[in-house]
């Protein structure tokens, strides 16, 4: 688990382009949209991608990420009961 | 109808132009086939949050934009007009090859926004909160000059006060790829002082974001005034100097008023034929310049152009390298600008000292 | 009070039809043009659907008569067969008789071309022809050089899916300003795959036929389409005793500031657009006889349009509609497309459903057209909303 979270960490900063970050700067508890990370509607469709393509997890639905997405503690969590690959 | 100035300009060239110090005071020579241009610090302009997104056009453009604003003295403005050839090219390329290249498949959504044309414009909205009118114009070499005669139609008739305009393009790696395999670029490097007399196909391509804050009210720092402009999609070699007198006389000028030819010339055997005729002809008296040796040629380079035409009648000085020909003007009144690419959509632009 | 710019001709080439006539006996026999992908490859044929027009390129090229060896994008090939019927019925027979110039939108261009050969570019020479005609302007001309314009004012406009709902605009401000004396307007957008996974990525394409305005509404269909209006100048219409379809009354564009793709919650800029449109022509909201809406059937528009129309109408919303279930959102077209259909309604005095609706939206009360109508119309809205916040919305009049 605290594997996948830094692998998330990683990502997410790689990903969104998180220039000035670094995985420190991430707390697994933080908020990642809204007030924490400030991360917006375009970046959960960039992390919809992320999990299709590294975990073989698809969602239909943009909504469906709002509660996945929440912290890094939820996407390690979901991720883990719901990976394909 | 009300007059147009020139209030201000924000330059990202491959030319020293983000600074007042040192704007356009010591050219650069180059001796490229393509010509970038000059990153400023984007950090002093853009949250970085804001521009983890941002294509280097995009970012070009706010920087541009934010100058061209705070030397006007503005927060906002009525509206947006803005002209790019091919918009943010570069995740054009990134989408469209990861479409092709991954089978359709994991695809993310920012470079398909970021590809689509208006999103400078729309950008600039957003960092500047401003909620007026907001066009922008794609027509290869007319697309700045459809956003100045936008702008120039709605001032003269008080519908706004201030409009920011710009012309923006930037270099895409594979595009520049597909345009030398075409001869559309140079195959050989060329110093820019030699780029007018190369002989060859094709040109020295580049790459910047030009803006202007243009307004119905002048004021002491104000540049220019932007007397007319006119814009044809086909033009016959053999009209282009009658097409310049027709011009002129329509603003009751004649040759003999410009003190200044700004020429569009990029030094491709093929198509600088077509200023030639007023460069040999009818404006052989006149002081000449060009610009596209120095910066790269893109679509919306003639912005490019109207910075230079706007502060050489702001300065009442010219950069000698820019120099065509051996004519020096006393004082610059008035200049006039021409420019197409590659024989199409060709446009005239005729500025006064105001 | 303002006086309104003639239109005096119009062309269109839809899912639903290859002319104007074909379009309209679609809208009020209620024939959608939305179907499985066929004509562009891609790996989602299965997963959403679009509105293809029938015709292949080939069909196209021979309508025109172009050389083998032309360079049309399919942009270029649908604009062109569009703004001809256009000129064809305003009764212009000599193009170089008055001043004329040409607005195009595209959001596309070439793009169709350019994926096709993106790699083959480099190695076969045969269809390096095409690397010219990618960018944008590059359509625009061509239908310029297929309607005779020359040494005129040609440009194009790209501001995604009001593109050419800014076309009208503009046209309409150069008639008005006396720059020209008469203007082609309006756009054209081709399928591609570059659009199809845009969209894609974005979640906003709908599996099956788009429902706009309905409570489960799924997302958009694409569709390729192209229209033009022809402008004049009251001096030619006067000179040449010209028959007036309609005409362009009022126009707005604003920008809602608020996001790069979506509309703000409450439609702040179509608020704006619609409110500046009615400005300019001099209306009070209860001028307004029928909207035909952007209605693209995303979650996000239907929503921030539905009460933006509600900020603006109050509790008096006239008729209104989307047609986008007829022909899916042909993106840059689109304006020009509902353009076609508001002069339609205006000159039969037909409201068009909104097909596909089944259930009412939670969020507000406001339910759309859902029958052919028939109703005495003197004027139409229409709107067009893009990306980049950019918010369009022009005014259709029975009278000048």
């Amino acid at each position: 688990m605290e594997a996948l979270k830094l692998e998330l960490k990683e990502n997410i900063i790689e990903q969104l382009n998180l220039e000035d970050m670094t995985i420190a700067d991430i707390g697994d508890d933080d908020m990642l949209f809204g007030d924490g990370l400030g991360l917006d509607s375009i970046d959960a469709l960039e992390l919809i991608v992320m999990l299709d393509k590294n975990y073989g997890i698809k969602l239909t639905d943009p909504k469906e990420g709002r509660h996945i997405f929440e912290s890094v503690n939820t996407m390690a969590t979901y991720i883990t009961e719901n990976r394909s690959k | 109808m009300k007059n147009v100035y020139i209030n201000s300009v924000g330059s990202v060239s491959a030319q020293k132009t983000t600074h007042a110090t040192d704007f356009l005071t010591d050219i650069i020579s180059y001796n490229e086939t393509v010509i970038p241009a000059i990153d400023p610090v984007y950090k002093d302009f853009i949250p970085p949050a804001a521009a983890r997104r941002m294509a280097k056009g995009i970012k070009m453009s706010i920087v541009a934009s934010k100058l061209a604003l705070e030397k006007a003295g503005l927060n906002n403005v009525d509206a947006i007009i803005t002209g790019t050839g091919m918009g943010c090219l570069r995740d054009s390329e990134k989408f469209l090859s990861s479409i092709i290249d991954n089978d359709e498949a994991y695809l993310t959504p920012t470079p398909f926004i970021q590809s689509t044309h208006n999103t400078v414009g729309g950008q600039i909205a957003l960092e500047i909160q401003c909620t007026g009118y907001n066009f922008t114009y794609v027509h290869g070499s007319n697309s700045f000059e459809s956003a100045l005669l936008d702008a120039k139609l709605q001032l003269e008739l008080s519908e706004a006060q201030n409009i920011l305009i710009g012309g923006v393009d930037e270099i895409g790696d594979y595009t520049i790829l597909l345009n030398k395999t075409i001869n559309h670029i140079k195959k050989e490097p060329v110093k820019s002082s030699e780029i007018i007399n190369s002989q060859t196909k094709g040109a020295v391509f580049g790459e910047g974001a030009n803006f202007f804050v243009v307004s119905n009210e002048s004021n002491h720092a104000s540049l220019a005034r932007i007397e007319a402009l006119e814009l044809y999609n086909t033009l016959p070699i053999q009209s282009v100097a009658q097409r310049a007198r027709q011009f002129l006389k329509a603003n009751n000028l004649n040759t003999a008023d410009v003190d200044a030819l700004i020429l569009g010339n990029n030094g491709d055997v093929e198509f600088d034929i077509y200023y030639d005729e007023l460069a040999s002809g009818d404006f052989k008296n006149a002081q000449q310049l060009v610009y596209k040796p120095w910066v790269g040629e893109f679509h919306t380079a003639s912005a490019f152009g109207l910075v230079l035409a706007a502060i050489i009648l702001k300065t009442q000085k010219a950069p000698r390298e820019f120099q065509l020909n051996s004519i020096v003007s006393s004082h610059f009144k008035t200049i006039l600008l021409y420019n197409q690419y590659r024989g199409e959509n060709h446009s005239f632009t005729l500025l006064r000292q105001c | 009070m303002s006086q309104g710019i003639a239109i005096t001709g119009m062309g269109i080439i839809s899912a639903i039809g290859n002319n104007v006539a074909e379009n309209y006996n679609a809208l009020i026999s209620e024939k959608k043009g939305i179907s499985r992908v066929s004509k562009t490859a891609t790996i989602h044929k299965n997963d959403i659907m679009v509105g293809e027009i029938a015709y292949t390129n080939q069909e196209i090229e021979a309508i025109l008569n172009l050389p083998p060896e032309n360079n049309y994008s399919r942009t270029a090939l649908l604009g062109a067969i569009a703004a001809k019927e256009a000129i064809r019925n305003a009764g212009v027979t000599d193009i170089k008789d008055y001043k004329t110039g040409l607005i195009s939108a595209t959001s596309v261009g070439g793009m169709d071309m350019t994926e096709k050969y993106f790699y083959q570019y480099l190695e076969d020479k045969s269809t390096q022809k095409y690397i010219e005609g990618h960018h944008a302007g590059d359509s625009t001309q061509k239908i310029a050089e297929q309607l005779g314009i020359e040494e005129s004012l040609v440009t194009t406009i790209s501001t995604a899916c009001s593109s050419a709902a800014n076309a009208i605009m503009l046209g309409a401000r150069l008639i008005k300003a006396g720059k020209l004396d008469r203007v082609i307007v309006g756009g054209a957008d081709c399928m591609s795959k570059f659009t199809i996974n845009g969209f894609k990525t974005l979640m906003i394409l709908s599996d099956t036929y788009n429902t706009p305005f309905d409570n489960d509404r799924k997302g958009l269909n694409l569709g390729e389409a192209a229209a033009y209006l022809v402008l004049e100048s009251d001096d030619i219409v006067r000179a040449e005793n010209k028959t007036v379809l309609a005409y362009v009354k009022g126009y707005g564009n604003a920008n809602d500031a608020f996001h790069q793709t979506a509309s703000s919650e409450n439609g702040d800029g179509a608020t704006l657009a619609m409110e500046k449109a009615l400005q300019i022509a001099n209306y009070k909201p209860e001028d307004i006889d029928y909207i035909n809406a952007h209605g693209t059937a995303t979650g996000n528009n239907d929503l921030s349009e539905g009460r933006a129309i509600m900020r603006v109408f109050g509790e008096n919303v006239p008729e209104f509609s989307s047609t986008k279930a007829y022909t899916g959102h042909t993106l840059a077209a689109a304006g020009a497309i509902e353009a076609v259909y508001s002069i339609l309604a205006l000159q039969h005095n037909v409201i068009f459903p909104n097909l596909n609706f089944k259930t009412q939206m939670a969020e507000f009360s406001i339910t759309p057209q859902l029958t052919l109508q028939e109703k005495p119309l003197k004027t139409v809205m229409s709107n067009s909303f893009g990306f980049g916040g950019n918010c369009s919305t022009v005014i259709f009049s029975k009278e000048a």
